[in-house]
C-alpha cells in the first residue's frame, strides 16, 4: 500500500497516548463558583487580595465584555462554549503565597518533575540548565517562581502578576492594557476581567538579562480555564529572552485558555519571547483538547526596539493566535518566526501582524505550516505601514507542507500599504511529503516514522534555530512526537 | 547469498515480472542489460520493497532471510542497497545530516557503536573526496539542485558509506561524463570483496570496461532469457536485442 494511502488510515488510530502530558494530579482545589458574573470578578479580585483599583478594571472590562460578540472570522469551527459552564478560578488548596519550595504541596512539584521541570533552584545550579528561571503557573494561580532574589539583585522584576499588582502597582497600571486594550477583542476582554495569573517582568534600563526567564503553564482542574495575563516590560537599553511552555492532562471536555500576553519594549531595548506550546490535543476522534484563544503583541515603543517572536504549537484541539508587532519607535523591528503542526483533529488559525507606525522600521515574518491527519492548518498574516512610515520593510515566507490527502493548508496574507515607500515582499511555497522521499529514506534504513520527522524539522529548521538552545533540542523531539503516527 | 526465486510482480493489473530468477554468490558481479521498459527498474523496487508492487509470489532471499518479509529499511539495515535510478531531493535536509541519520540506523541495528561527530566527519570527508564530492554539496540539501551526476555520486557515496552486502545499481552510468563513470566505477571497484556482491543495471557495454562483470545477463518482458559472459554485452551492442528476443520466441 503507498505510503500516503496508509497515513490517512493510520493516522485515523492515532492513539491518544502519543501526548505525554496527558496525565493529572490528584489536588484537592479551591475553586470559584461556577460561570461568569462580577460576583466571580469579585472573587477572583479577593482571592488575590488585589487592591481596589485593579477589581474596579476589571469590572470595566466586563461591562465591555457583555457588549462583545465571539469572533466568526477565523477559520475554525468548534460548538460555541457555555462560558457558565466554566470554573474561573481554581487553585490548589494551601498553596497561595508560598514563601518557598518547602511549603509547596509535594504532589505539586512532583507535577513539574515529571513534566521535566525542576523547580529547585540548587538543582538548576548544579544541572545542565543552570541558567534559566522559572515561574510556574498551575490552574489560576503561580506556585513558585525561581531565581528571584538573584535577579533582584541586578533590579530585574520577575514575580506572578498578582504579586506585581501589590508590590509594583504603579508599573502595572501605567502598562497593563497599554498594548492590548481591554475592549481589543472577545478573549481579550474576557480574560482582562477573570485573569488569575501569569507573569510579570521588568528588566531595569540598560540590564541585559543574565538568564532565560520563562514561564510553564500547566491546566490540572476539570472544566477550569486558564486565563493567564504576561506582562514583560524592558527599560531603554534593556534585553531580555522569555520562554513560555503549556501542557495539560486529557480530558474528554474542551477546556479554554484564552490569555492575553503583552511587551513593551522602550528605547533600544530588546524582547525575544519564545512559545512551545504543547496543550493536550485532543484524541483521534476530535474529542477534547484545549481551546487556544490568545491575544499576543509587542509594542516597539522606542526608537530602534527590537521584538522578535518565536513559536512552536503543536497542541491544542483550536489555536487561534497573532502574535503582532506595533513598530511604533523609529527604526524598531518585529520578528515572528513560527512552526504550527496540526494532526488528527485539530485546527489552527494563526500568524501575526506586523504594524508599521514609525519611520525605517523593519519586519520579517517565517511561517512553516505542517497538517497531518485531517487537520486544517491556516496562516493569516497582515503587514501594512501608516501614512508616516517612511521606508517601511517587510519580508514575509509562508511555507506549509502536507502529509497525506486528508488535510488542509490555507495562507491568508493582508497586505496594507499607506506609504509609497514601504517595501513588503511576500513568497509562499505549499509542498507535500511523497512516497517517493519516504521510501528513499527508508531504503537507506530510516524508518518511516523518522523519515516523516528528519524531512519535517529540515522544513522548519530555520525556525528552529531561533529558539533558545537550551529549548531547540526539546522541540525538536517534540516536532516528531507531534506527528507520531502520521505514516504507516 | 542473495537469490531471486519465481518472483511474479504486478502494478495496476499489469504483470512486470515473470518468474523472474537470479542467484548471486557472494563477491559476485552480475549486469542486467535490456531494453526499455522490461521491468528492471520494477526488479529493484520490489527487492528493495516500494510498496506500490502486487507480488503474487516468489522470493527474495539474502543470506537465507526472505527480504520480502521485511519493512524496507529493515531490509536495507540487513545490507541491501539501491542505488537509484532517479535519486530523490529532500529540501532541507542536509546531505550529511541525511547520511548521518542512515549511518545511525545501520550501526543501531548492528549493534555498532554511533560515531561521534568528528569522527563522522572524518569519514565523509574521505570518502567524499574519493568521489570528488565537494564539502559545499554535502552541506546542501539532499539532491536539491545536484545536477544529473552529481545525483548518482552522491549515490555512490551512500553506497561506500553504508557498506551493504547486495548493492542493485539501477543505471548508476546513466547522465554521468566520462571523469564521472571512471570516479563512479572506481569508487564501485574500491567496494568489491570477497562477501560483497552488486547486480548493475546497465545500457551500455562501455560501464563493464571498467566495472568488469562475472555474468551478464539479458533481461526481457519481466525475466532474463540469456545469460553470458562479459563478452555477451559486446555481442549485444553489435546485434541490439532483436536477434535474443526473436530466438527467444
Ligand atoms: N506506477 C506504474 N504504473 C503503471 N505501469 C508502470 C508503473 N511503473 C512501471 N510501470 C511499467 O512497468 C514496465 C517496466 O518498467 P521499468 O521502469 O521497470 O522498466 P525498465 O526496464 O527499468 O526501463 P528503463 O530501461 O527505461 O529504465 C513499464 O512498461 C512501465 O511503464
Ligand atoms: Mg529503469
Amino acid at each position: 500500500m503507498p505510503a500516503i494511502k496508509e497515513t490517512v488510515e493510520q493516522v485515523l488510530d492515532i492513539d491518544v497516548d502519543n501526548y505525554k502530558y496527558g496525565w493529572s494530579t490528584d489536588l484537592e482545589s479551591e475553586r470559584a463558583p461556577k460561570g461568569l458574573s462580577k460576583d466571580v470578578i469579585k472573587f477572583i479580585s479577593n482571592k488575590k487580595e488585589e487592591p481596589e483599583w485593579m477589581l474596579e478594571w476589571r469590572y470595566d472590562a466586563y461591562e465591555r465584555f457583555l457588549t462583545m460578540k465571539e469572533p466568526d472570522w477565523a477559520k475554525v469551527s468548534y460548538p460555541r462554549m457555555d462560558l457558565n459552564d466554566i470554573y474561573y478560578y481554581s487553585a490548589p488548596k494551601n498553596t497561595e503565597g508560598p514563601e518557598s519550595l518547602d511549603e509547596i504541596d509535594p504532589e505539586i512539584l512532583k507535577t513539574y518533575e515529571k513534566l521535566g521541570i525542576p523547580l529547585k533552584e540548587q538543582e538548576f545550579l548544579a544541572g545542565i540548565k543552570n541558567n534559566i528561571a522559572v515561574d510556574a503557573v498551575f490552574d489560576s494561580v503561580s506556585v513558585v517562581t525561581t531565581f528571584k532574589d538573584k535577579l533582584a539583585e541586578v533590579g530585574i522584576i520577575f514575580c506572578p502578576i498578582s504579586e506585581a499588582i501589590k508590590e509594583h502597582p504603579d508599573l502595572v497600571k501605567k502598562y497593563i492594557s497599554s498594548v492590548v486594550p481591554k475592549s481589543d477583542n472577545y478573549y481579550a476582554a474576557l480574560n482582562s476581567a477573570v485573569f488569575t495569573d501569569g507573569s510579570f517582568v521588568y528588566i531595569p534600563p540598560n540590564v541585559r538579562c543574565p538568564m532565560e526567564l520563562s514561564t510553564y503553564f500547566r491546566i490540572n482542574d476539570v472544566n477550569t480555564g486558564q486565563f493567564e495575563r504576561t506582562l514583560i516590560i524592558a527599560d531603554k537599553g534593556s534585553y531580555v529572552s522569555y520562554l513560555e511552555g503549556c501542557t495539560a492532562p486529557k480530558r474528554d471536555e474542551n477546556q479554554l485558555h484564552a490569555a492575553v500576553v503583552e511587551l513593551v519594549a522602550l528605547e533600544d531595548a530588546e524582547i525575544k519571547y519564545s512559545t512551545v506550546q504543547n496543550w493536550y490535543p485532543g484524541n483521534s476522534e476530535g474529542i477534547g483538547g484545549i481551546y487556544n484563544f490568545v491575544t499576543k503583541r509587542g509594542d516597539c515603543r522606542g526608537d530602534r526596539s527590537k521584538i522578535s517572536w518565536t513559536q512552536v504549537e503543536t497542541g491544542s484541539a483550536i489555536t487561534w493566535k497573532y502574535p503582532s508587532c506595533i513598530l511604533r519607535g523609529d527604526g524598531s523591528s518585529g520578528e515572528f518566526y513560527s512552526i504550527a503542526i496540526s494532526n488528527a483533529f485539530q485546527q489552527i488559525d494563526s500568524g501575526t501582524k506586523m504594524v508599521h507606525l514609525g519611520k525605517n522600521t523593519k519586519s520579517k515574518i517565517i511561517s512553516k505550516g505542517i497538517s497531518a491527519g485531517k487537520s486544517s492548518n491556516a496562516y493569516r498574516g497582515l503587514v501594512s505601514s501608516h501614512k508616516k512610515a517612511e521606508n517601511a520593510r517587510n519580508f514575509t515566507q509562508c511555507d506549509s507542507l502536507l502529509i497525506g490527502n486528508n488535510c488542509s493548508a490555507h495562507t491568508v496574507p493582508y497586505i496594507e500599504s499607506k506609504n509609497k515607500s514601504s517595501i513588503f515582499e511576500h513568497e509562499a511555497t505549499t509542498s507535500k511529503i511523497s512516497d517517493d522521499q519516504i521510501f528513499y529514506c527508508c531504503q537507506r534504513g530510516i524508518g518511516k516514522e523518522d523519515a516523516i520527522a528528519l524531512i519535517v524539522n529540515g522544513f522548519c529548521k530555520e525556525v528552529l534555530q531561533k529558539l533558545p538552545m537550551e529549548f531547540a533540542v526539546e522541540a525538536q523531539k517534540l516536532v516528531g512526537i507531534s506527528l507520531e503516527g502520521s505514516v504507516g | 547469498m542473495f537469490e531471486i526465486k519465481n518472483l511474479n510482480a504486478s502494478i495496476q493489473d499489469k504483470q512486470i515480472l515473470k518468474d523472474f530468477n537470479l542467484k548471486v554468490n557472494p563477491g559476485e558481479v552480475h549486469a542486467i542489460m535490456g531494453p526499455n521498459g522490461s521491468g528492471k527498474s520494477t526488479l529493484a523496487h520490489v527487492c528493495a520493497g516500494r510498496e506500490e508492487y502486487e507480488i503474487s509470489s516468489g522470493s527474495v532471499r539474502l543470506d537465507g532471510v526472505n527480504l520480502l518479509d521485511l519493512e524496507p529499511e529493515e531490509r536495507a539495515v540487513r545490507g541491501l542497497f539501491l542505488a537509484f535510478q532517479y535519486p530523490v531531493e529532500i529540501p532541507g535536509v542536509a546531505s550529511m545530516t541525511f547520511l548521518k541519520s542512515a549511518l545511525s540506523a545501520h550501526y543501531k541495528f548492528n549493534g555498532k557503536k554511533e560515531l561521534t561527530i568528528p569522527e563522522f566527519m572524518k569519514l565523509i570527508k574521505e570518502k567524499s573526496n574519493s568521489l570528488n564530492i565537494s564539502d559545499d554539496m554535502i552541506k546542501r540539501p539532499l539532491n536539491v539542485g545536484f545536477s544529473g551526476g552529481e545525483k548518482k555520486r552522491n549515490e555512490v557515496l551512500q553506497m561506500t558509506l553504508l557498506e551493504p552486502k547486495i548493492c542493485i545499481l539501477d543505471e548508476t552510468d546513466s547522465g554521468l561524463d566520462i571523469d564521472a563513470l571512471r570516479l563512479v566505477a572506481n569508487g564501485v571497484n574500491l567496494l568489491r570483496s570477497k562477501e560483497r556482491s552488486f547486480v548493475v543495471i546497465t545500457h551500455y557495454q562501455r560501464l563493464l570496461d571498467y566495472i568488469e562483470p562475472d555474468f551478464v545477463h539479458i533481461m526481457a518482458d519481466g525475466k532474463i532469457i540469456e545469460t553470458g559472459d562479459k563478452n555477451l554485452a559486446l555481442d549485444l551492442e553489435k546485434t541490439g536485442y532483436n536477434d535474443y528476443i526473436e530466438k527467444d520466441i
